[in-house]
């Protein structure tokens, strides 16, 4: 099921959807899941499944190091679907966000089949633009899945072009140039590209790298149509002294977040 | 794909593309743009041919080495002496473009990628010679075996910043080299050392390079009075290899064969033989063969050769394997060291040990075609940066450095083996 209904249903409570990152697999398959459900009844509306992958070059120290963790204690591209099904389970919007050789290798087709099956909502893909992206978009429009694309502070109106037609659920909108991470302060940068995208299409516009508090969820929340939150989240659980410890902490952070958004609009 | 079709924009065949994000492909479109009016530009083809005369040293020379030959079947053996290149490798080709191209840009920063420091120490030194700010990254297991490099490279005035992410060799650095190019790409362009990444990377690289083989095709015609029966190069991502076979590629007679790093051997899994059992995917913005498990995550390589320790190699390589105009074969550390020892002592030449892949190849086809066929090997680069790693293979000196004697019984003696 695609995720467009969430964002409606946010918009029409009016208030930006909350959107949470954590990679599958840390600080194991069962561990993660267990994350993901106490961001699900925290209040994320929409989880970005994360793939663990061995070359991440979108990734600051965080998340690099939640995947090389993952990917030590033995993660297989298999679990992503099991998390998929629990997510998706759970009521939350579940979209996968991979690099794009792990699905190359599975096969697209495949993985495909395999996440609707699951109950995903589609794939959110950072190295691989619509230009080379043939082949998953007819994956995608085949099994009804969302494909959501990039688009960044350096991107010309030709590429916003081309990225908003051809993504469907949201176009994720990269607040700063450069790796995930939390920044102290989330630049107008991402607010001039959130109207720059509008420019060129209805689709909704979530925005994401360096979102960490509620503040700052709050002041995103009031021009984007999501709010992505990723290393902070996934940093309660890489910083834990115990995995209880992990989920309270990210429990509270996530209904910091929650409250975020819902202070946003006047 | 069928051969009527025309390949892909950035394309070789099914191979290369341009897997990155967003964020960089307006530095990517700018980069081509830029590089296509200099091409045609008087003023910077004149630019980058002066610098290449007066600072590289081209043409640089052919060498016929007969004694080296006798180990090789008795062919006769001439050396592209890419070693004798300013910084003391092919590297310098490419760098003095792009840096001439950054300088066009308007970019102010240079950031590099290094496995042997090769790449590194000649992007530092372009980036000297035109007043660019410069900062290598370099895995962190690299910058140990291959430390008199990070000096040169901080002697020219770049920063050397040590990777410890992933396998702590190239492939990190690589990645590490991206991260910081999306955070600053409006003022920094990413010298990228060999024919891969994204589109134009893999075209443009091998272009600066191709000097050696036009060089080196008229060199052996005056020579021989023929072409040669076969070219060898090392592949470490394949821009040296690619740099002297590209000239050859409409000379149907000629057999380009490239050499992998064997490590210890295909079998053992420790090696960075991506033709001989990678699988083709995605790495480092490309579409190419990959050193990958079942679930797509990159395999660690392993070579002797930090220049050749890599998972990935040029996508046009694996266009030339698939479409049959090349072959690839793998070299073990072990034949590879042979052949180092063996054109040092024959013929007063240290190669660097990227290189002695090729003179091992060159050994093993010598045998096989015999006494007439002419093999051109490009020596792509000197072995002074080897010398420690090397003085280690063959026990001259102890893990700490100091020398071993000849009749301390731990030193293997390199005499005793020829
Ligand atoms: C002397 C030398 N030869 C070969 C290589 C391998 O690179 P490529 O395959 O791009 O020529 C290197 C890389 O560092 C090198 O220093």
């Amino acid at each position: 099921m695609s995720v467009g209904p969430i964002l409606e249903r946010c918009r029409a409570e009016g208030r930006a959807a909350l959107v949470g990152y954590l990679p599958v697999g840390f600080p194991s398959v069962e561990g993660s899941i267990a994350a993901m459900r106490v961001l699900v009844d925290a209040g994320v509306d929409i989880l970005e499944i994360g793939v663990p992958y061995s070359d991440p070059v979108m990734d600051g120290p965080v998340i690099q190091d939640a995947a090389v963790r993952a990917l030590a204690g033995g993660v297989h591209l298999s679990d992503i679907f099991t998390a998929v099904r629990a997510v998706s389970d759970a009521g939350a919007g579940a979209l996968v966000m991979t690099y794009w050789n792990p699905v190359l290798r599975y096969g697209v087709d495949r993985f495909a089949g395999d996440l609707k099956a699951a109950g995903g909502a589609g794939l959110i893909t950072p190295d691989l633009i619509p230009d080379e992206a043939a082949p998953w978009i007819a994956a995608a429009d085949s099994n009804d899945l969302d494909k959501v694309f990039l688009v960044a502070p350096s991107s010309t109106p030709e590429r916003i072009a081309t990225v908003t037609a051809a993504s469907r659920g949201f176009v994720y909108a990269a607040a700063v140039m450069g790796v995930t991470g939390a920044r102290a302060s989330v630049g107008d940068a991402a607010e001039a590209l959130v109207s720059r995208t509008r420019e060129h299409s209805d689709v909704p516009v979530c925005v994401g790298i360096g979102v960490s508090t509620g503040e700052q969820a709050t002041q995103v929340g009031r021009f984007a149509d999501g709010v992505i939150v990723g290393s902070a989240l996934v940093r309660c659980l890489t910083e834990a002294d115990s995995e209880e410890q992990g989920l309270e902490a990210l429990g509270a952070l996530a209904r910091e977040l929650a409250d975020g958004v819902r202070r946003g609009r006047p | 794909m069928t051969t009527s079709q025309a390949p892909a924009h950035g394309r070789f065949g099914e191979f290369g593309g341009r897997y990155v994000p967003e964020a960089l492909i307006p530095a990517l479109e700018q980069l081509e743009e830029v590089w296509h009016k200099a091409v045609v530009d008087p003023e910077f083809v004149g630019e980058l041919e002066r610098l290449q005369r007066t600072y590289t040293g081209r043409p640089s020379i052919i060498t016929e080495v007969p004694r080296f030959a006798e180990h090789c079947g008795g062919a006769r053996v001439i050396l592209k002496r890419e070693d004798l290149n300013h910084t003391g490798s092919h590297k310098i080709n490419n760098v003095l473009g792009q840096a001439l191209l950054t300088r066009r840009m308007g970019k102010t920063r240079v950031i590099a990628e290094t496995g042997a420091g090769q790449h590194g120490v000649a992007t530092a030194t372009a980036a000297a010679l035109l007043g660019l700010e410069c900062v290598v990254y370099m895995g962190r297991k690299d910058t140990e075996r291959q430390a008199l490099n990070v000096a040169r490279m901080r002697l020219l005035g770049a920063t050397v910043v040590p990777v410890d992410n992933g396998s702590k060799t190239l492939k990190d650095a690589v990645n590490e080299a991206f991260r910081d190019w999306v955070a600053n790409v409006g003022t920094t362009h990413y010298v990228l050392g060999t024919v891969t990444g994204p589109h134009p990377f893999p075209e443009m690289v091998r272009d600066f390079h191709r000097v050696i083989g036009v060089e080196a095709r008229q060199q052996v015609l005056d020579l021989v009075g023929r072409l040669p029966d076969v070219v060898c190069a090392c592949v470490g991502g394949g821009s040296n290899a690619l740099g002297i076979f590209h000239r050859f590629i409409d000379d149907a007679s000629v057999r380009l064969v490239g050499f992998e790093a064997g490590g210890e051997g295909v079998e053992s899994g420790k090696h960075a033989a991506r033709f001989a059992s990678g699988v083709p995917g995605v790495l480092h913005g490309a579409y190419t063969y990959v050193l990958q498990d079942d679930d797509g995550q990159t395999i660690e390589s392993h070579s002797v050769s930090a220049g050749l320790d890599y998972p990935s190699v040029g996508p046009e390589h694996a266009y030339l394997l698939d479409s049959g105009r090349a072959e690839y074969q793998p070299i073990t550390d072990v034949e590879a060291m042979e052949a180092f020892s063996l054109l040092s002592r024959t013929e007063g030449i240290l190669p660097a040990i990227e290189s002695a892949h090729a003179l091992a190849g060159a050994m093993k086809l010598g045998r096989e075609l015999g006494p007439d066929a002419v093999i051109l090997v490009n020596l792509s680069g000197r072995g002074d940066k080897d010398v420690h790693t090397a003085a280690q293979w063959f026990g001259l000196i102890d893990d700490d450095g100091g020398t071993r004697l000849p009749d301390d019984p731990g030193a293997k003696g390199m005499g005793e083996q020829l």
